[in-house]
């Protein structure tokens, strides 16, 4: 009567529309649904609000907090400099948060439907975290040249300490990039499976029958309710958290401390 | 003891470093509020750096957390 609870099944890739070219597999699966769906969204929203009246309705206040929040982001972080680089933060900002948030709606209320978070797989924040790397590399040697080497030696430190903390200074940048991609990839996943597994617990509970079954669905069912509410915050902080990272990544490129 | 149970116990020993991520957000997040209520006006400014600390100190959590799921799934 228990189902078995399979927390892992929800982020299996799985091709929507199979295509193949050659040996290569380029079908249209589930991840890059989803990730269709979030540009839409994105698009949409912006799209609705991006309309210069002088006095602003509702739909143009939310775009302008949102692109005022992203702007005063990178002006405290970066300084003037960094006015460049608002569209990227922006578009890295407004994909992980509205990609976070996709992947919560209850869409499972149909059967045989689920949504699926792109931002929980390694190999999406790692491209997301590999693009703010690289452009952190790019830009520092482009302004700096060589000089650019010098991020690895901090201010004012005793010559005698430096061979203990550039070898320090340069494990740490090397590595930003995983430390980037791993805590969006698994702050996303450990939600989804806590969910899952409360769910379950819900499910498995009220099919059970008994009295102590009863008890804890309705247990977990409050709990749930809880760990839903703290999955919309952690959402939101894990966008800000990557766009406020690479923002300070940046600033060391461009300002080298 | 045969692997398969050996397995689960190392996954389980590994999920107590998120219980030690925890102290360390808790004590980001208490250290914070308890000087941005001794000065409320400077508080605003330091957020920036709060969730810096936020997230180093969430990082190492998630550390254990995927070496949980390594040894669950890859091994």
């Amino acid at each position: 009567m228990a189902g078995k609870i399979d927390p892992m099944h929800q982020f299996t890739v799985e091709p929507l529309v199979p295509l193949h070219i050659g040996k290569y597999d380029i079908s249209l699966t589930n991840s890059a649904a989803w990730m269709i769906a979030t540009l839409a969204v994105i698009i949409g929203f912006m799209a609705l609000g991006m309309k210069r009246q002088l006095v602003p309705g509702r739909w143009q206040m939310a775009v302008e907090g949102l692109t005022g929040f992203v702007d005063d982001l990178v002006k405290v972080n970066i300084g003037p400099e960094g006015k460049k680089f608002t569209p990227y933060i922006f578009s890295l900002f407004t994909f992980i948060l509205v990609a976070n948030l996709l992947g919560l709606v209850p869409l499972a209320i149909v059967p045989g439907w689920h949504t699926f978070t792109p931002t929980s797989h390694f190999s999406i924040t790692g491209v997301l975290a590999l693009l703010s790397f690289s452009l952190v590399l790019i830009v520092g040697f482009w302004r700096h040249g060589f000089h650019f080497f010098s991020l690895f030696v901090p201010q004012g430190t005793p010559i005698y300490m430096l061979p203990l903390i550039i070898p320090i200074e340069i494990v740490s940048f090397l590595v930003r990039p995983f430390s980037l991609a791993l805590r969006l990839f698994v702050a996303m996943m450990s939600g989804h499976i806590l969910m899952d597994v409360f769910g379950s617990f819900i499910a498995n509970g009220f099919a059970s029958g008994s009295v102590a079954g009863w008890g804890v669905g309705i247990v977990s069912f409050i709990f749930i309710v809880g760990v839903g509410a703290l999955e919309l915050l952690v959402c939101a902080l894990q966008a800000y958290v990557f766009a406020l990272l690479t923002s300070l990544y940046l600033n060391d490129a461009i300002n080298l401390h | 003891m045969d692997v398969a149970s050996a397995k689960l116990i190392g996954a389980g020993l590994a999920a107590i470093g998120t219980g030690a991520a925890a102290i360390g957000v808790g004590f980001v997040f208490g250290q914070f509020l308890n000087s941005a209520l001794r000065n409320p006006a400077a508080a605003d400014g330091q957020q920036g750096r709060l969730f810096l600390g936020f997230a180093l100190a969430e990082l190492l959590g998630l550390m254990a957390f995927t070496v949980a799921l390594l040894i669950l799934f890859v091994f």
